[in-house]
């Protein structure tokens, strides 16, 4: 064995630190920066090739630090390494195309994903990985920890303490991950503050703030206006309730942004109601504050909500309904995506979404070619958690069906997906083979971008029945109980009209007819509430819709 | 614009209309069925005007479903369609036959 090399400095992260803090101590006054002068503080204290955190998630952006960053000198500022949920503000395109960024590894780029898509095809751009949420958040703490992380707050006051406000979403994880690693954390603000409604984040954690010219971008994403649902959407919210949320006593869950999940929340207090549900299913959620929850937490369904991050109108509404939601001693909405997620993955029964297309394994996509859009959080709100351990009632029961035993080990996660056959006259739902494959060629990917696997699928919802993947026991049973509710599309008119009959004679297809509903039933007016109006008188006037959903 | 006619045998006959009775309305992703009295007791007529473009064969088998599984002889459907769905066709029409049988 031999003597530890005491020529060896152990601390060379915190020196460089120590140098970046130094060299931006004429940008700054203490911990405040001017916004003129963030360009030159940002130029100062990055270093080419640093592994950079922009924080901006499919709410909040950091999106004043953004433009900042993109206005920087790419002679001083270049080759930049970005580890950061989502990709959504044009300025973060303009990072690689003038060659400020040069490697991303990233969860989402909804907005993004064509202009990104053709910078890969340019080669103008590497990617290292598409992630979800939580393996990026992991990764932050293995191998991908910022040197610098750009973060978005409410407030801040004198000493540099941060109130995030009810849209904190990744920024604890951001922080703890660059603080604690000799990183440097630099956050705008929108206000800064004499005493600040709650600490978030330490001033000692955090080493400059700017007080951004206007408030930070939030995008009211999970907002479904419930004029939109349809009469098909209605009846599948009722086949799910009554077939599936019934059926195995889901009270632990979560729900996708779609219309198709929006309509089950308005159904709970009506339809729900009529089942005699109340207090049996729906109790806990891992979930925005979706406004189209309202009614059914006026009605006395909901229990308990956590969130990933907030709704834009939703503040007063949360704020007058702590026993739901979790809040602050200010009262206001505390949301933490990381912790969000572990909920999804580890402490909720069910997960029931939507998507593009699917195929005949189950397997799901929201890839369309041309496109690369990522993954978010779905693939582990939608997967059946191998670590998991504490049994309940819906888990030990989809369990048991998937096993076809009572010797069984291990219980499964209810993942359901709920799509209408056609997206579109031209776009069938159901597929022989996913356009994610093509996409993987054409980006040249490892793999191609599943959303959810089709082996963590236990029930797929459509218009024409609900199939039990759980129950099915060879693969060609699986394909046809798919094609057996995949409706006029050419894989559901490729259906064994024999074995899809005897799939509902097993109970592994149901119609409607099947569950005891009548399609004919099946009307908007089940809808607790029938538009955005409804929603703001059933939260007695406490939510407030943002102005491109107030149509009166 | 399609069109297109279709006759079927029907099981059973479906209740008289007295007079012609329109269901549904013609707007985007929706469509308009009239329905009035066919000339045979077991058969049923369709005719379709249809926004999308070849969807014949997708018609047919939800016409040839839906004839199969509602009392519809003796009646006859004019379909006025905006790229319905097939699951929003099948259920414009179980609710015109609906209307029929209770007014």
């Amino acid at each position: 064995m031999s003597a530890p090399d005491r020529s060896r400095a152990w601390n060379q992260e915190a020196c460089r630190r120590a140098e970046r803090l130094a060299r931006s101590a004429r940008w700054r006054r203490g911990k405040e920066v001017a916004c003129g002068d963030m360009v030159s503080l940002l130029e100062s204290v990055l270093e080419p090739g640093d592994r950079v955190c922009l924080e901006g998630n499919n709410q909040k952006q950091a999106d004043f630090l953004a433009a900042s960053l993109a206005a920087c000198s790419p002679q001083r500022v270049h080759d930049l390494h970005l580890v950061q949920s989502v990709l959504a503000l044009p300025e973060h395109m303009e990072l690689f195309e003038k060659g400020i960024a040069r490697r991303l590894d990233f969860s989402f780029s909804g907005p993004q994903s064509h202009r990104l898509a053709r910078l890969v095809q340019a080669r103008a751009i590497e990617i290292g990985a598409i992630h979800t949420y939580l393996e990026l958040f992991g990764r932050y703490f293995i191998d991908l920890t910022p040197q610098v992380c750009l973060i978005a707050a409410q407030a801040a006051d004198a000493a540099g303490n941060l109130y995030l406000g009810p849209n904190t979403e990744d920024t604890p994880v951001i922080v703890e991950a660059t603080a604690f690693k000799s990183g440097l954390v630099i956050a705008q603000v929108n206000e800064r503050c004499d005493t600040l409604p709650r600490v978030d984040v330490p001033a000692d954690w955090v080493d400059c703030f700017v007080v951004a010219p206007s408030p930070n971008h939030i995008e009211p994403l999970f907002t479904r206006d419930p004029a939109h649902i349809t009469e098909i959407q209605v009846l599948m919210a009722m086949m799910a309730l009554k077939g599936i949320y019934a059926e195995y006593g889901v009270e632990r869950l979560n729900h996708g942004i779609g219309f198709d999940t929006a309509a089950i929340e308005l159904l709970l207090p009506t339809y729900g109601e009529q089942l005699g549900l109340k207090g049996r299913v729906a109790r806990h959620w891992a979930l925005n504050p979706h406004p189209t929850l309202i009614p059914a937490i006026e009605a006395g369904f909901v229990e308990r909500v956590h969130s990933f991050g907030s709704e834009v109108g939703m503040e007063a509404y949360v704020a007058a309904r702590p026993d739901v939601f979790f809040t602050g001693p200010d009262g206001s909405l505390r949301s933490n995506r990381a912790f969000c997620q572990t909920a999804g993955l580890y402490a909720c029964d069910l997960f029931i979404g939507s998507t593009l297309q699917m195929d005949l394994e189950g397997n799901s996509s929201t890839a369309t070619l041309g496109r690369i859009t990522g993954f978010g959080g779905a693939p582990n709100m939608g997967s059946d958690a191998r670590g998991r351990r504490h049994a309940s009632p819906p888990w030990l029961k989809a369990g048991r069906e998937r096993s076809g035993s009572d010797r069984f080990i291990r219980g499964q996660k209810l993942v359901v997906q709920m799509v209408e056959t056609w997206q579109e006259p031209h776009h069938p739902t159901f597929v022989e083979r996913l356009d994610a494959w093509q996409l993987q060629q054409d980006m040249d990917m490892a793999l191609p971008p599943i959303m959810i696997y089709g082996d963590d699928v236990s029930h797929v919802v459509t218009e024409e029945g609900i199939a039990n993947l759980l129950l099915c026991r060879t693969p060609e049973e699986r394909a046809q109980a798919i094609r057996g509710v995949a409706g006029y599309t050419p894989v559901g008119r490729a259906r064994d009209r024999r074995l899809v009959e005897n799939l509902r004679d097993r109970g592994i297809i149901r119609r409607p007819e099947d569950l005891g509903i009548d399609v004919r039933d099946a009307t908007r007016d089940l809808l607790a509430a029938r538009s955005i109006k409804d929603l703001v008188r059933a939260s007695g006037g406490l939510y407030q819709p943002p102005k491109q959903f107030r149509n009166w | 614009m399609e069109s297109f006619d279709l006759e079927l045998p029907a099981r059973a006959p479906g209740a008289a209309p007295g007079t012609a009775a329109l269901y549904g309305v013609v707007s985007s992703g929706n469509l308009e069925v009239l329905v009035e009295a066919g000339p045979s007791p077991d058969r049923c007529r369709f005719h379709v005007e249809t926004s999308a473009h070849g969807f014949t064969d997708v018609w047919q088998a939800v016409l040839a479903d839906f004839a199969a599984s509602h009392r519809v002889g003796g009646l006859s459907f004019s379909i006025h369609d905006a790229g319905a769905t097939p699951a929003v066709v099948s259920l414009r029409l179980a609710q015109a036959v609906q209307s029929l049988e209770a007014p």
